[in-house]
């Protein structure tokens, strides 16, 4: 199995410096290897960049005409030609954070069951079923939201929160109940993004060490205080990691958005009223955008979507590295 | 993982700009390729593969979207280009090959759906009430001006619930085309195209979304085209035309209103014309054409001489496969009107 044997005058060269692997005879063969692979390494961030530059001079047509206005208004008239994405940005942002909130506990509580809890025979399928979320085609969400989800919110869920428990009196759960509405997206995203949340969350609690566990019970704690103060703790920053993930399906998730949000050019403050997505409103509008005017801003609205995604997730990674910094601190 | 979604977002934006931007269409082998209309689409592909069977020429249609069919034509990335709405005198002017022909082919119309449970002869509406229904003026089944229309009926006092298309379509641009034609408040209010800015209602995905809303939700009212609506047996409402006659959405209506624009047409029309609210007994007010574009002077005369032949089959032997796939074939006048229009494409080798 040992690949020098394959390589028979591997010899080893100190310079002084860390030690250098030279192989006789495969220098040319060496400098075309590296140069592919920083090649390779290159392109992806160099991608990412023309992306960029590409929407965004696409786009510098609406930013320079409507400013920041574009950004704050609720405006979006395609014949007028004016344009205010505040209504998109405002639906990706709270469609997202109902999906996390939902889905965060949902995950975390499949993914402890699974590494504490449950019998060994039983793992196997469960992961398998929850990790199987994930390989639904978006439509497929879409077409089940249609026709299982928006009936049962309409009828009963719907108005048992807004009547039954008495939540219509805050702004958040009132006025009718049509169905495709923020909270119809909310929730799809939220299954959506389970299975990322929790298959990564899995993997980071079976990897937190025995003695962790151990330990903990061994000072006298219930099993509820050692994954609450030893196990969790400690595979936070992980678990976090998922999250950020499961972020980063909802924020660009478009096809079951766009069948399930009702796509309404307005903020408001019921989860009941319909919404829009920034994702949504790029795939519904561009291929029928007639003038050069829309599609630039379309292409900004694009540009928003890239800039958003790239700060929230930089957010998220300053909250990892906090976290996993503390903790190991803590630890220290 | 979070290039993951970056990820997916260069794949979704490239395929995005590539399907529509201009990138060359893939002829595959085909004689002529064509893009645009998604409308029109079963029926271009009925007639291209007849076509193939007949003389061997292969058509090649994309059905990527109007306003994308009309940019390519523009780039001229594609033999010819099709679309809903008929070109703009900005778009025409800023096409590269030069002078563009519009040549209707079929015709089509947008129906009302509506779900009104206790309701069970068809609705009765005029356009204007219908603009008023989508601008929020007229909010609940049993308001008068509904009840005015519908004499006998029990209209619940329920609130309407408006849908429309959240897709950029020409379903929408010859909905709203109808709206802007009959009520001066919609055309300085919303105005017409292919997608805009609603007063009210939900937007569905599709033909399939704003169905799906309709039929789920009692008081929803919705519009499809005329073949969805017939496929899926949805209740339709009968429309108030330009003679004051009620006429439901059929093919014979729809041909009847083209018949109607026709008999006033001068012979050097472009035939960038509107046929809604079209005079005529028969003709159902919310109907249009669907054009093919192409060059004037094509930059391959041997392509345009095919495409040219492919046309001329189309009007005459083509015509017959509309109504089979719900799409209302030209009146005879009109076809006599396009052939003598085809002499004019320039077939000379430049």
């Amino acid at each position: 199995m040992s690949e020098s044997s394959l390589v028979p005058t591997l010899e080893v060269v100190e310079n002084g410096e860390p030690t250098v692997f030279r192989i006789h005879g495969r220098h040319v063969g060496d400098g075309i290897y590296q140069g592919a692979i920083t090649f390779f390494a290159v392109c992806i961030p160099l991608l990412v960049a023309l992306i960029a530059v590409e929407i965004a001079i696409a786009g510098w047509p609406t930013f320079r005409h409507f400013g920041l206005s574009f950004l704050t208004s609720s405006d979006w008239d395609p014949v007028k030609k004016r344009f205010g994405a505040a209504p998109a940005i405002y639906g990706t942002l709270v469609s997202s954070a109902i999906a996390l909130l939902l889905a965060t506990p949902l995950a975390l509580g499949v993914s402890v069951f699974l590494s504490e809890f449950a019998p060994h025979w039983l793992r196997q399928p469960v992961g398998f079923l929850v990790d199987l979320l994930a390989a639904i085609p978006s439509v497929v969400y879409g077409l089940w939201g249609i026709f299982v989800l928006l009936p049962l919110l309409r009828d009963p869920v719907m108005p048992f929160l807004r009547d039954t428990l008495g939540l219509g009196n805050t702004p958040f759960f009132s006025g009718p109940a049509y169905g495709p509405s923020m909270l119809a997206a909310g929730i799809i995203l939220a299954i959506m993004v389970l299975p990322y949340i929790a298959s990564v969350s899995r993997e980071v609690l079976l990897a937190v060490p025995r003695a962790q566990r151990e330990a903990a019970m061994a000072l006298g704690a219930t099993r509820w205080e050692a994954i609450w103060r030893a196990v969790l703790p400690y595979a936070k920053s992980g678990i976090i990691g998922g999250v950020i993930l499961g972020l980063g399906r909802a924020l660009g998730e478009t096809m079951a958005v766009t069948m399930l949000i009702g796509n309404r050019q307005e903020i408001s403050a019921s989860l009941f009223a319909p919404g829009y997505t920034m994702a949504s409103l790029i795939a519904n509008e561009f291929s029928e955008a007639s003038s050069d005017a829309h599609l630039s801003a379309l292409m900004a609205v694009g540009f928003t979507l890239f800039v958003i995604t790239i700060v929230v997730n930089a957010i998220a990674r300053w909250l990892v590295w906090r976290v996993s910094r503390s903790a190991s601190g803590q630890a220290a | 993982m979070k290039q993951r979604f970056t990820r997916v977002l260069i794949a979704g934006v490239i395929a995005c700009a590539a399907s529509a931007v201009g990138a060359p269409a893939q002829g595959g082998g085909a004689d002529l390729t064509g893009a645009g209309s998604s409308f029109a689409y079963p029926i271009y592909s009925k007639w291209a593969s007849i076509y193939a069977q007949k003389t061997g020429v292969k058509v090649n249609y994309q059905s990527i979207g109007s306003s994308g069919g009309i940019r390519q034509l523009s780039e001229q990335t594609v033999d010819f280009g099709a679309s809903d709405g008929p070109m703009t005198d900005e778009q025409m002017a800023k096409a590269k090959g030069g002078p563009i022909l519009h040549i209707p082919t079929v015709l089509g119309a947008v129906s009302i759906t509506y779900n009104l449970p206790s309701v069970k002869q068809p609705l009765r509406l005029t356009g204007v009430v219908l603009a008023n229904i989508y601008l929020g003026k007229v909010t609940k089944w049993n308001d008068p001006s509904i009840r005015a229309l519908n004499p006998g009926v029990s209209l619940p006092g329920s609130d309407i619930l408006v849908v429309h298309r959240s897709d950029g379509s020409g379903t929408t641009y010859i909905f709203t085309d109808y709206l802007a034609a009959v009520s001066s408040d919609w055309a300085s209010g919303p105005g017409k195209g292919q997608a805009l800015s609603w007063p009210v209602g939900l937007g569905g995905k599709g033909s399939e979304g704003v169905t799906g809303q309709v039929k789920q939700t009692p008081g929803a009212i919705g519009y499809v085209e005329l073949s969805y609506a017939t496929a899926n047996h949805l209740p339709v409402a009968l429309i108030k035309n330009a003679a004051g006659q009620w006429v439901a959405p059929t093919i014979e209506g729809v041909t009847e209103a083209a018949a109607a624009a026709a008999a006033r047409l001068p012979a050097t029309s472009d035939f960038r014309i509107s046929i809604v609210n079209a005079p005529g007994r028969a003709a159902y007010p919310i109907s249009s054409f669907t054009w093919i574009l192409l060059y004037k002077n094509p930059a391959n005369a041997t392509k345009g001489k095919q495409l040219v032949d492919f046309l001329r089959w189309a009007l005459h032997d083509g015509e017959k496969e509309a109504p089979s796939l719900e799409y209302a074939p030209l009146p005879p006048k009109m076809v006599a009107m396009l052939d003598k229009r085809l002499n004019d494409i320039n077939l000379a080798a430049h």
